[in-house]
């Protein structure tokens, strides 16, 4: 069967917040675009998003700037962050947000019509733009009719809804193409027919979000399989930070089927507050030292917070991410859970039934239809849940581009930006940040390159036997091998870690690695989800290896990545990055890198005492000839 | 608290298929997608749906569960009675491609037929002002996940091929009253064409769209009706009708 081929400048792939920005900013450019992911447009990951997206506009509190943003965002990461993309993104939130609304979004207001803004965990200010809990969607819903309507600028210019920008839907891509050093399209087949189909392009956009599906109690959907990642690791590009994954601290934990399912961070920051089952609340028993005079030490002075920020201290169950979950998970071994292995959240006491259904009205829903939980009226149960990983492909933070020519990345596929914990919030203003960026890293490159790089027909015909492997053996079930995966990243490597149990999951990985060989998939080419399934193992099973060895060499604590014999942070690890890579295909190797130190006027932003808990001797030394210079 | 259920579910590709039978545990909590998923893991490997979020939030899963439009991933089993066999299947007014998926491409072109958000020269990013009562009634239709069962359940291309082209369904209805109640925007005549180009007069409000709504949005009373109305006065009021047409020729 002759393959089906198409020729553009650029293909994105990814249809989230990042994958549509870069695919605009192409198109914008001049560059003709597809657009390719694996459900259907605007379904994708991102529509999930609840809280909402981050950008220091200062529009509820005028204190707040793009230094102060910056600042959040580094401690959030525990100082691992790569800096320059922490401080774009932080400079550059406000204007994509402020260009979603004249894009035709509907962001919730204030009183004198500007956009409001949320708290949430580890952001000083109230900084997150919204609809309800809803900005996902809303994001995704902008982007996708921003693309509809460069589609119609190009229909009135040529004739051709198609001409410049064209969405490929439900059509997962395999394998990236090269031709020697450089990229050169890509592989894939359509979920629909079965069939396959050839990308002639030379430059790529990677933005096909996380990897969470290697994991059972997770909020991420079929979609986090980590292709992505798994593409540029086999195009020959690294992977860093990949040991940090965001456990989100709730989870909803019953009814089963619906365990991992996201609780958003809104409800705290809106008021609510957690509880053990002895009714204590337990946050303030957990507050680390390097936070320990940002957040209060009173029930009665974290409650002044929420109506008088100057002059009190925030309550701690508004700590990063990390921190909640860890205590969560401990409060719940030390037998203090809820009667459903959680801890209780509860907003029902602290705000009017009315305002709760006005504020979070999709969680509301959420609970009643599938818990039978009034949120209005009672607690709800909530525990850790795997939501996002930090780690990803190593990129310039200016271009978005991957040390692969030709290979770009942008959101939650890339790694950097978030050091080793995300803040609530960070994720859609990354999206929208760097998604722009690639997108006119690509543009950049397509203007510089010499010569078109050409397909080669090598590649195509491995890629393709490669995809038809599984239906043409009787092999093991593909779901029996990913359930076992599941479980065993879910036991050894989640949330608290320790070498023995890593290596134990290493063990596994390997004798996995053989099992994906032999699957096989039942019935016929056409929209198979078996099929599907068997495809995505080789991904899953590759990156939770880059997961599992990361996190066996790093030997510190730090934001995602806790490990219970080294408990505590080492300055001499924050400089250190894992870089992982893949010569042979199938088994990752790790290099250590150095992290690039912060330029000195960034650095000049932070206080002493507060560097000194996370820098090296050597490197305060340093820091004090810069502030005396 | 787990036991045995009775599923037919529809199974079939290129235009052929019926249901099957299946018995298959059912535990504490679940709804149906679920019962789908452990189908695909036990029995058919193929059996393929579409599902994203499982938590109402994507609009992927829509199905027919024993006739009506309902998201799979919000339909809790414990509607059921234990002993009622559970009929599942795809959506009847798109082509089935694959058992329970068919092909929703229909409305991706109805939406590119909705002139996109138009706002008026000279604001800049970052200078809009909107009070929130002004935005809240657009919100209510941005809410939408796209799951298209509106569309689905609406008789008038449900069991009518031929009013397709004509009709862009309740969907874009509300697409259209979105935009057409955003303070920034300046499109003209977003009434006129709903009834004009996108087939509003085929509506003769049966409500049936506002009942599937997962979303419950008042599709009925709070886009299409206020938009018939406001059609009817300017269609019938001659002053306003002779404005019309003698602005726009002269323009
Ligand atoms: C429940 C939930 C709530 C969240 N709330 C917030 C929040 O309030 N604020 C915040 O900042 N962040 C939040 N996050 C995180 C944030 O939503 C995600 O990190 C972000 O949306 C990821 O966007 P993305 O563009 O990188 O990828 P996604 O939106 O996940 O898109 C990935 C795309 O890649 C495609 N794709 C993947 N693999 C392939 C392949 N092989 N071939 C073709 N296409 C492929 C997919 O089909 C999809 O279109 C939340 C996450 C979850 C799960
Ligand atoms: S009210 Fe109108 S649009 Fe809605 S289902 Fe009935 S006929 Fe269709
Ligand atoms: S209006 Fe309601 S029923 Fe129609 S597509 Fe949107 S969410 Fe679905
Ligand atoms: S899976 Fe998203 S709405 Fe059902």
């Amino acid at each position: 069967m002759e393959i089906e081929r198409h020729e553009y400048d650029v293909i994105v792939i990814g249809a989230g917040g990042a994958g549509l920005r870069a695919a605009i900013e192409a198109r914008q450019q001049g560059k003709r675009t597809a657009i390719v992911c694996k459900s259907l447009f605007g379904k994708a990951h991102t529509v999930m998003a609840e809280g909402g997206a981050a950008a220091a506009m200062g529009n509820v509190n005028s204190d707040d700037n793009w230094m102060v943003h910056f600042r959040d965002t580094m401690r959030g990461g525990k100082f691992l962050n790569n800096w320059r993309m922490a401080e774009l993104h932080a400079k550059e939130a406000p204007d994509r947000v402020w260009e979603l609304e004249a894009w035709g979004a509907l962001f919730d207001r204030t009183k004198d019509g500007k956009i409001s803004q949320r708290n949430f965990g580890g952001h000083e200010y109230p900084r997150l733009a919204h609809v309800g809990d809803r900005t996902g969607l809303e994001l995704i819903r902008t982007l996708q009719q921003r693309v509809v309507a460069l589609q119609q600028e190009d229909y009135e210019t040529h004739g051709d809804y198609e001409a410049y920008i064209k969405v490929f839907q439900e059509c997962t891509i395999t394998r990236l193409l090269k031709d020697g050093d450089r990229i050169s399209g890509g592989f894939g087949y359509w979920r629909e027919s079965g069939n396959f189909v050839l990308f002639d392009a030379p430059a790529v956009v990677l933005a096909t979000g996380g990897i969470g599906k290697s994991y059972v109690v997770t909020s991420n959907s079929w979609e986090y399989t980590g292709d992505g990642h798994a593409l540029a690791l086999l195009a020959g590009a690294n992977l860093i930070n990949m040991e940090f994954i965001q456990f989100h601290p709730t989870g909803m934990v019953w009814p089963p089927s619906v365990r991992g399912i996201l609780v958003t961070e809104s409800v705290r920051g809106d008021g609510g507050v957690l509880r053990n089952s002895e009714g204590e609340r337990f946050m303030f028993n957990y507050v680390p030292d390097v936070f320990k005079d940002k957040y209060a030490t009173s029930e009665e002075e974290g409650d002044r917070w929420y109506t008088d920020q100057a002059n009190n201290r925030r309550p701690p169950e508004l700590l990063p991410r990390d921190e909640v979950a860890r205590a969560i998970n401990a409060e719940v071994k030390a037998g203090r859970g809820s009667p459903q292995g959680g801890v209780y959240l509860d907003v029902s006491t602290r705000l009017p039934a009315e305002e709760i259904k006005r504020r979070l009205p999709s969680m509301h829903h959420q609970f009643k239809e599938l818990a039978d939980v009034d949120i209005t009226a009672e607690p709800m149960q909530v525990g850790p849940t795997c939501h996002y990983i930090m780690g990803g492909i190593e990129v310039d933070a200016d271009s978005g581009a991957a040390s692969v020519p030709g290979l770009f990345a942008a959101g939650e596929v890339s790694g950097g930006m978030h050091g080793s914990n995300r803040l609530g919030g960070n994720s859609l203003s990354d999206l929208l940040v760097f998604g722009r960026r690639a997108g006119a890293g690509a543009a950049a490159y397509l203007d510089g390159l010499p010569a078109r790089p050409k397909v080669d027909q090598v590649q195509v015909d491995a890629a393709r036997a490669e995809a038809e492997a599984p239906l043409q053996r009787a092999g093991e079930n593909p779901y029996e091998v990913h359930q076992e995966l599941q479980r065993t990243m879910n036991e050894l490597v989640g949330i608290i870690r320790k070498a023995e149990e890593v290596s134990e999951a290493l063990e596994v990985v390997e004798k996995l690695k053989e099992r994906v060989q032999l699957v096989g998939a039942a019935g016929t080419r056409i929209y198979n989800p078996g099929w599907h399934l068997a495809l995505d193992l080789r991904n899953m099973v590759l990156v939770s290896e880059c997961v599992a060895r990361a996190a066996l060499l790093r030997q510190e604590s730090r934001g995602g990545h806790t490990r219970d014999d080294f408990p505590g942070m080492r300055p001499e690890w924050r400089q250190k990055l894992l870089a992982c890579s893949t010569e042979d295909g199938t088994s990752i190797t790790i290099e250590e890198k150095a992290q690039p130190a912060m330029r000195d006027d960034l650095i000049s932003l932070f206080d002493r005492d507060e560097l000194s808990k996370y820098l090296t001797d050597e490197e305060m030394a340093e820091f004090d000839r810069i502030a005396k210079s | 608290m787990s036991y045995k259920a009775k599923f037919k579910v529809w199974r079939g590709e290129g235009g052929e298929g019926k249901l099957e039978d299946f018995t298959i545990e059912v535990n504490e909590g679940e709804v149906v997608l679920d019962i789908i998923h452990r189908l695909q893991a036990t029995q058919a490997p193929d059996l393929a749906v579409r599902w994203n979020c499982k938590a109402g939030k994507c609009g992927s899963c829509s199905m027919e569960i024993n006739g009506k439009p309902r998201l799979g991933c919000m339909t809790r089993m414990s509607t059921f009675s234990e002993d009622e066999t559970i009929t599942v299947t795809p959506m009847r007014t798109f082509p089935v491609i694959k058992d329970l998926v068919t092909d929703v491409s229909y409305n991706y072109e109805k939406a590119r037929e909705v002139p996109s958000f138009t706002p008026p020269e000279g604001v800049r990013p970052g200078e809009y002002r909107m009070q929130q009562v002004d935005v809240q009634r657009g919100q209510e239709f941005r809410k939408c996940i796209e799951c298209f069962m509106c569309n689905n359940v609406c008789h008038v291309i449900r069991d009518h091929e031929e009013n397709k082209p004509a009709f862009s369904g309740p969907r874009f209805f509300i697409r259209i009253a979105e935009l057409d109640m955003h303070p920034y925007d300046v499109a003209p005549d977003r009434k006129e064409t709903a009834q004009g180009e996108h087939g509003l007069g085929y509506c003769n409000i049966t409500k049936c769209c506002t009942e599937v709504c997962p979303e419950h949005i008042k599709i009925t009373d709070n886009a299409i009706i206020p938009m018939k109305e406001r059609v009817v006065d300017t269609k019938y009021d001659p002053l306003v009708w002779l404005g019309n047409k003698i602005f726009k020729r002269s323009k």
